[in-house]
């Protein structure tokens, strides 16, 4: 039977490019289908009937959810190259936490802060910046967090890059300031091709990011 | 001489998974008490982070997050593996569990209990088959593990909060796979008291309530 893998994802959610990169590091062929979260297609609906979101791989017609959980599964079923969790399982287990700190505190601070104002926002602001700034102790002096190669916690991260500027931008401070061995290492990473061609143009991220506030306001 | 300790509490289903892991696979170790309200020094120093339990520390190195850690212990020590044989089950499971567990801290949020029925139905109707006694077969994996802490939590919150979230006419493949788990030698030497449980739940969630 043919290795049938469907992505289903939005283009600017960093969730979705975790799993686009890791099927590009592995060179798996897939079908890409963009969603639209106001408007989600019965596929989806079907495939991830609670959550109803995205990224969902769908691999020979069995969905797979949580892109951490996606790219863990790639590793595994693809295990023939480019390989993404570290063999040494203290290592292994350290990665998986690094990922789950991004996963549980990244996304929901940013989005406090981008939907407060005054004092509320300024508490939310700095709580993003220390996430960062213990991120960038973790990497300490590493070209990667994998060490010397491209690994878990990189994809987990990375993919935030691109929405660096409209983190800057709605909380008035600069990354380069802030945590600048983490740009440096987002720029390494931004070297690989897989990584390259799959983050978007953060000023088209942070276009969306506008529209999304508009929208949301007008409710 | 490997040198293991347990930093938990006895009535998390955290450190459960923890607890049953290094037990199934004979691994001895120095259980550490954690007092939630009064943190020893040692485990803040071995998670910052987050300053939770549990925390294994295996020739004083700390792993973190109770999965994670039974992950670890599956991968260093390999006799009676947990690990399932297949990434998808596991793959399809996880999530599930993370979002019951979710659901099952904001109990008295509306519509918690709707949320874990619905949780608990995608399991029911997806990932058991009849010729299965555990998610590992004929022994106990992974998956059983976190499973089998989320239910033993939510029959205490049955108790506790007087509802009915497992009921046997709607979930009877859980029911089964439950009454085979409790049974099974390793674990139920080490489950927690049921009344114990109701009773420190329910001191446990007024003192929440009281600092809060």
């Amino acid at each position: 039977m043919a290795n049938e893998v469907v992505l289903l994802s939005t283009w600017p959610s960093m969730f979705g490019m975790r799993v686009r990169i890791a099927l590009a590091e592995k060179g798996v062929k897939y079908e890409y289908k963009e969603e639209n979260l106001q408007n989600k297609s019965p596929l989806l609906l079907q495939m991830n009937p609670i959550h109803k979101k995205i990224p969902v791989l769908i691999h020979n017609g069995k969905p797979i959810c949580e892109s951490a959980i996606i790219v863990q599964y790639i590793d595994e079923v693809w295990n023939h190259k480019a390989p993404i969790m570290p063999s040494d399982p203290y290592q292994r287990a350290q990665a998986r936490f690094w990922v789950d700190y991004i996963d549980n505190k990244m996304y929901d601070t940013w989005r406090k802060m981008w939907l407060s104002t005054g004092e509320e926002h300024e508490t939310w602001k700095k709580e993003l910046i220390s996430i960062f700034k213990q991120l960038e102790e973790t990497l300490g002096d590493k070209p990667f967090y994998g060490g010397d190669t491209f690994g878990f916690v990189d994809i987990g991260l990375i993919p935030f890059y691109s929405w660096f500027y409209t983190f800057e931008t709605y909380g008035n401070f600069k990354m380069e300031a802030v945590c600048p061995k983490l740009i440096a290492w987002a720029k390494r990473c931004m070297g690989r091709e897989t990584v390259s061609k799959t983050l978007p143009d953060e000023k088209k991220v942070y276009d969306h990011v506008v529209g999304m506030k508009k929208a949301l306001e007008s409710k | 001489m490997t040198d293991i300790k347990l930093h938990g509490f006895w009535y998390s289903p955290f450190s459960m998974r923890v607890k049953w892991t290094l037990k199934l696979k004979n691994i001895p170790y120095e259980d550490i008490e954690e007092d939630r309200f009064n943190m020893s020094a040692q485990l803040l120093q071995y998670n910052p982070v987050h300053k939770k339990t549990p925390v294994l520390v295996h020739d004083g190195k700390p792993i973190c997050e109770s999965m994670i850690i039974v992950e670890y212990i599956d991968q260093i020590w390999p006799q009676n593996p947990l690990r399932p044989t297949n990434a998808y089950e596991k793959a399809l499971a996880v999530p599930a569990i993370a979002s019951l567990v979710r659901c099952s801290n904001d109990i008295e949020k509306e519509n918690a209990i709707e949320k874990i029925k619905e949780h608990l139905r995608v399991v029911e109707d997806q990932c058991f088959t009849e010729e299965k006694k555990f998610f590992g077969g004929d022994t106990i994996n992974i998956v059983d593990i976190a499973f089998g802490s989320v239910v033993k939590f939510l029959v205490v919150l049955e108790d506790a909060f007087e509802v009915k979230i497992l009921e046997y006419e709607k979930f009877p493949h859980f029911h089964s796979w439950y009454n085979n788990f409790k049974d099974a030698p390793v674990i139920k030497e080490n489950l927690p008291d049921q009344d114990k449980m109701v009773t420190f739940l329910k001191f446990f969630r007024e003192k929440i309530l009281a600092s809060s």
